[in-house]
């Protein structure tokens, strides 16, 4: 009865069939075991995409396990389309990040843009409005003409996607170093708005309701690529090219309005995204969790293509399609829905009693398979960790403290390089207006956006400085989650909790197990220290390319509550006569730190120390500082040192600043030591500032000569114009696209 | 005073344009959908900005078809206010409302930022409330933002005293700068950037609020006037 395909089950067996769809002979044992017989093609398709890594984790469980998920204001954490906070007033904000890195890697545009489209339907899958869009991206450095297209390329793709549906995309960061040259990382993070009355599950209950299927039909595009997602890339990548789905973010547009107002209409009972393993996941997830089964019938799934097999509709990645379980009889109120929009819902099947996923196809069961042998049962594995030689030699080195001559030239040198240049090139090409919430846009430490009916508003940020991981990743995770939060801070508001994407190569390899382990550890101290709870993340392994390892790039999505709009402080120096503060104490510390890479040219050594518990006071009182209105801007010191960071908080206003430092000049200029932000404060503010805030260091004030003049031990050390600074920080990026090699 | 939100496939900006009535001007809006086909209830149409059917098409070509679009003409025809804005311009242009069509931006990229803005004439029921020859910031957000038309046509525009609002710094290749037009009657403007998107201080500018106003205030005293 299973034979609608002419490969048996036998032959799958014998000739390790599975083995092509990224199964290995250990996993097909533990197949057959479960099913009591071999499965066949459609069945070991269902298996090898919920049992590949993008779907079931199972590299990464045990690791996964160590972040603190819950708080008071956690109201969903991980396990659902995406996690859930608590921001009073009877309303929540839903938010998660999600990579996309592979299909980036070979179709840059397509491969950018439904990333967008994925993270966009986990969160409007909840029953949240989309409001926000955020990226992470990772690029080789703009030297290659390889990498310049990808960058232009995803960028393209993110703009063209998220302008269509009309989400803005407020903030991200782009970084650049040669461990991405072959895979670059694009990571998108998506935030919705939602009453709290409002929140749908993924769930299939109520045996004899009816299964529906919204949105574009299911066509051969995507088919194993959660399988390609968890490969590493090679040469013959572009050959995958198959696998990247194409987008239609007009349909995402129909849908999300279709879905919102769905959301409202009291028939639906869940709702889930066809997102990685498409069909599949969606319905054995939502049986699974729900202690119940699903049948469908395939001949009934909505085609643009021509006679498609099962095992293609299941595995289809096709975008823009949700899967609805609907009390049984009222279909049609979904279907007039729908309609409104242009859009067609098929009924395709119903929920179940057996817990199985049963799939029937022309008169005939094509499959019958466990859901919790889908959804839950795949493998965990336990990978051996090794501590990585370099790890061991870096430790033992002297501490790097290099001497620079020139400071000025080394500001502009710094300035452009494209970590730390402006993206303006980038964000330009981003709605970043449309839902006229906006208050910040990007540019600043975090993005923010009001709530519309309240007074409060939210600060969102990403952010990961990989190098400082790649040197010690123990230490390097504390300080994802600490500037992260300190972005929030900076722009008036509580962290609250983030979403994670952990970008790391192969975990196969011990030394890249060791690095995850000891990334997942920092983290979770310094989420636990912060009170930041991960609410919701994806996992993101086999980066890398021709047998090297992108840096661990565990990206951090943080999202912050602002109690009054008038607490959103932006990072610019404002008004002249303003005192200009540096909090936080400066040890000369230099491992990763983009002076390093412009002198050495790669990394090496320790990265800055962080002290958790200095961490939490400072943001704690920085916080309260500005939410008692003492503060005029706020920016946290990060690549590049102080020197940088003064720059940057000349450009808004193009206003100039006189700062008089004590010390060694490198180190008070470039060092880029944790747990530092420069405050500016108005002269009547002074006093109560230094009360609220400890160990303030009083350094200069903002001036209107728009020059930035640096004493160091009484000496005339930096006169740098704003406008020469500001241009070619702007410049650089656009600079370098332009430039042949 | 009550506004009609023309909402398209696609529209996106349809919702910021409600609040830019309802929440700063404080008046009346309602969502139409496009496949209506009855505008006579209301004193004023806006047709806002998005992506109607994904701009899949040349932008606003579909939307310019819809039903609704026949409703619009009608009341165009008694003289009510009609502002389309972004998308809501291309619709226009496709419609025949207004003269000329839209091409990609010069540099081929979607481009937003705030803009500085030249108003070249306050006499119409749109900017009335603005200074003679006021320069104004607004946000363009637009990947087809490069208006064009002929010489002929841009001479007749001259003429009739059609363009309405100028770019001092040009962003996008529009022909002789222009960023917003209205008809011969003076009824129907539409214009690339977004005085939607700034109405508030809180997100950085009022400036488009004028627009807003200038349509209330031309009514009242026409209302007053017929009454």
């Amino acid at each position: 009865m299973y034979s609608t395909l002419d490969i048996s089950p036998e032959k799958i067996d014998h000739d390790q069939l599975y083995k092509e769809m990224g199964l290995t002979d250990e996993e097909f044992a533990s197949i057959k075991t479960i099913l009591g017989r071999s499965p066949n093609y459609t069945e070991t398709g269902l298996f090898s995409v919920m049992w590949s890594e993008h779907c079931s984790y199972k590299n990464s469980k045990p690791l996964l396990k160590k972040f603190p998920t819950t708080a008071p204001h956690v109201l969903q954490g991980p396990g659902e389309g995406a996690g859930i906070i608590d921001i009073g007033d009877d309303k929540a904000i839903v938010f998660k990040i999600e990579s996309h890195n592979h299909p980036s890697a070979i179709e840059p545009y397509q491969g950018a843009a439904t990333g967008v489209g994925g993270i966009l339907r986990d969160v409007f899958s909840m029953g949240a409005r989309p409001i926000a869009l955020l990226n992470s991206l990772r690029f080789g450095e703009l030297t290659s003409e390889r990498v310049k297209y990808l960058f232009r390329e995803v960028v393209h793709g993110i703009s063209g996607y998220g302008n269509c549906v009309g989400v803005p995309t407020v903030g991200g960061e782009v970084q650049f170093d040669d461990c991405y040259e072959g895979n670059p990382l694009v990571n998108a993070m998506c935030v919705g708005l939602i009453d709290q009355k409002d929140i749908q599950k993924g769930i299939a209950t109520g045996i004899g309701n009816s299964v529906m299927y919204v949105g574009a039909p299911t066509g051969r595009d995507g088919i194993h690529g959660a399988t390609f997602a968890s490969e590493e890339l090679s040469d013959e990548s572009a050959s995958k090219r198959p696998s990247v789905q194409v987008g239609d973010p007009f349909m995402e547009k129909l849908l999300i309005e279709a879905c919102l107002e769905i959301t409202q209409c009291d028939a639906l009972v869940g709702m889930q995204d066809m997102g990685a393993a498409g069909l599949t996941s969606s319905a054995s997830e939502m049986a699974s969790k729900s202690g119940t089964g699903i049948e469908m019938i395939m001949d009934d799934v909505p085609q643009r293509e021509r006679n498609m097999t099962p095992y293609e509709l299941m595995l289809s990645e096709s975008q823009e399609r949700m899967l609805l379980i609907v009390e049984k009889g009222r279909e049609s109120e979904i279907e007039a829905i729908v309609e409104k929009y242009d859009l067609r819902a098929s009924t395709i099947g119903q929920v179940i009693d057996d817990q199985v996923l049963r799939l029937r196809f022309q008169d005939e069961t094509v499959a019958e398979v466990p859901v919790d042998a889908l959804a839950e049962e795949a493998p965990v594995y336990y990978q051996d960790s090794r501590q990585p030689d370099y790890y061991t030699a870096f430790q033992q080195q002297a501490p790097y403290h290099p001497h620079v001559e020139d400071a000025e030239e080394m500001i502009m040198t710094l300035l452009q390089q494209s970590t730390i240049a402006s993206k303006e090139w980038v964000y330009d090409q981003y709605d970043t207006m449309v839902g006229t919430n906006t208050v910040v846009t990007p540019g600043s430490d975090a993005a923010v956006l009001r709530i519309r009916e309240t007074n409060k508003a939210i600060a969102m940020t990403t952010d990961c400085n990989s190098r400082y991981i790649y040197l010690d990743p123990s230490v390097g995770g504390k300080i994802a989650v600490a500037e992260a939060a300190r972005n929030i801070v900076c722009s008036g508001g509580k962290p609250l909790a983030l979403t994670d994407c952990l970008n790391f190569g192969s975990p196969d390899i011990p030394e890249n197990y060791w690095q995850m382990e000891k990334t997942v550890e920092g983290m979770s101290e310094a989420c636990s220290s912060l009170t930041t709870p991960v609410i919701s993340g994806n996992v993101s392994l086999y980066n890398g390319s021709n047998n090297q390892s992108i840096f661990p790039t565990p990206v951090v999505g943080m999202v912050g509550l602002i109690d009054d709009v008038q607490h959103i402080t932006r990072q610019g120096f404002r008004q002249e006569g303003d005192a200009i503060y540096v909090l936080g104490d400066t040890a000369p510390e230099f491992g990763g730190s983009e002076l390093q890479k412009v002198l050495e040219g790669t990394y090496f050594g320790t990265p800055p120390s962080l002290d958790m518990e200095v961490e939490q006071v400072r943001q704690t009182q920085l916080l309260e500082a500005i939410q008692s209105g003492y503060v005029s801007s706020a920016h946290d010191i990060a690549e590049g040192g102080l020197a940088v960071a003064l720059a940057e908080c000349l450009f808004d206003a193009e206003v100039g600043c006189d700062v008089r430092l004590e010390g060694e000049a490198t180190t008070e200029l470039f060092s880029e030591s944790q747990s530092r932000f420069i405050v500016s404060v108005s002269p009547e503010n002074k006093e109560h500032f230094e009360k609220v805030v400890s160990g303030a260091r009083h350094i200069g004030v903002v001036t209107a000569t728009e020059t930035m003049s640096i004493q160091i031990n009484k000496e005339q050390a930096i006169s740098l114009a704003t406008k020469d600074m500001k241009e070619a920080w702007r410049e650089a990026i656009p600079c370098q696209l332009k430039s042949k090699d | 005073m009550k506004f009609a939100v023309i909402v398209f496939p696609g529209s996106n900006c349809d919702r910021d344009m409600l609040y830019a009535i309802t929440d700063a001007l404080q008046e009346e809006a309602h969502f139409v959908w496009h496949s209506e086909s009855d505008l006579s209830s209301y004193d004023a149409i806006l047709l806002p900005g998005g992506f109607s059917y994904g701009d899949y098409l040349r932008s606003g070509a579909m939307s310019s078809t819809s039903p609704v679009m026949k409703a619009v003409k009608a009341e165009v025809g008694k003289g009510k206010p009609v502002l389309g804005v972004c998308n809501g311009f291309q619709i226009l242009l496709e419609a025949g409302l207004l003269p000329g069509a839209m091409l990609p931006n010069e540099n081929l990229s979607f481009i937003c930022r705030n803009i500085p803005l030249r108003v070249e004439r306050q006499d119409t029921m749109f900017t009335s409330a603005f200074d003679e020859k006021e320069a104004i910031t607004l946000p363009i957000a637009h990947g087809d933002g490069n208006y064009f038309c002929d010489d002929a046509t841009y001479q007749s525009l001259v003429d009739n005293n059609q363009i309405v609002f100028t770019y001092p710094s040009n962003p996008n290749g529009s022909v002789h700068d222009i960023a917003g037009i209205c008809n011969e009657q003076g009824n129907v403007l539409g214009m690339m950037p977004h005085p939607e998107r700034a109405v508030e201080a809180l997100l950085g500018s009022t400036d488009g609020l004028k627009i807003f106003q200038s349509i209330l205030t031309n009514w009242r005293e026409a209302h007053v006037l017929n009454t």
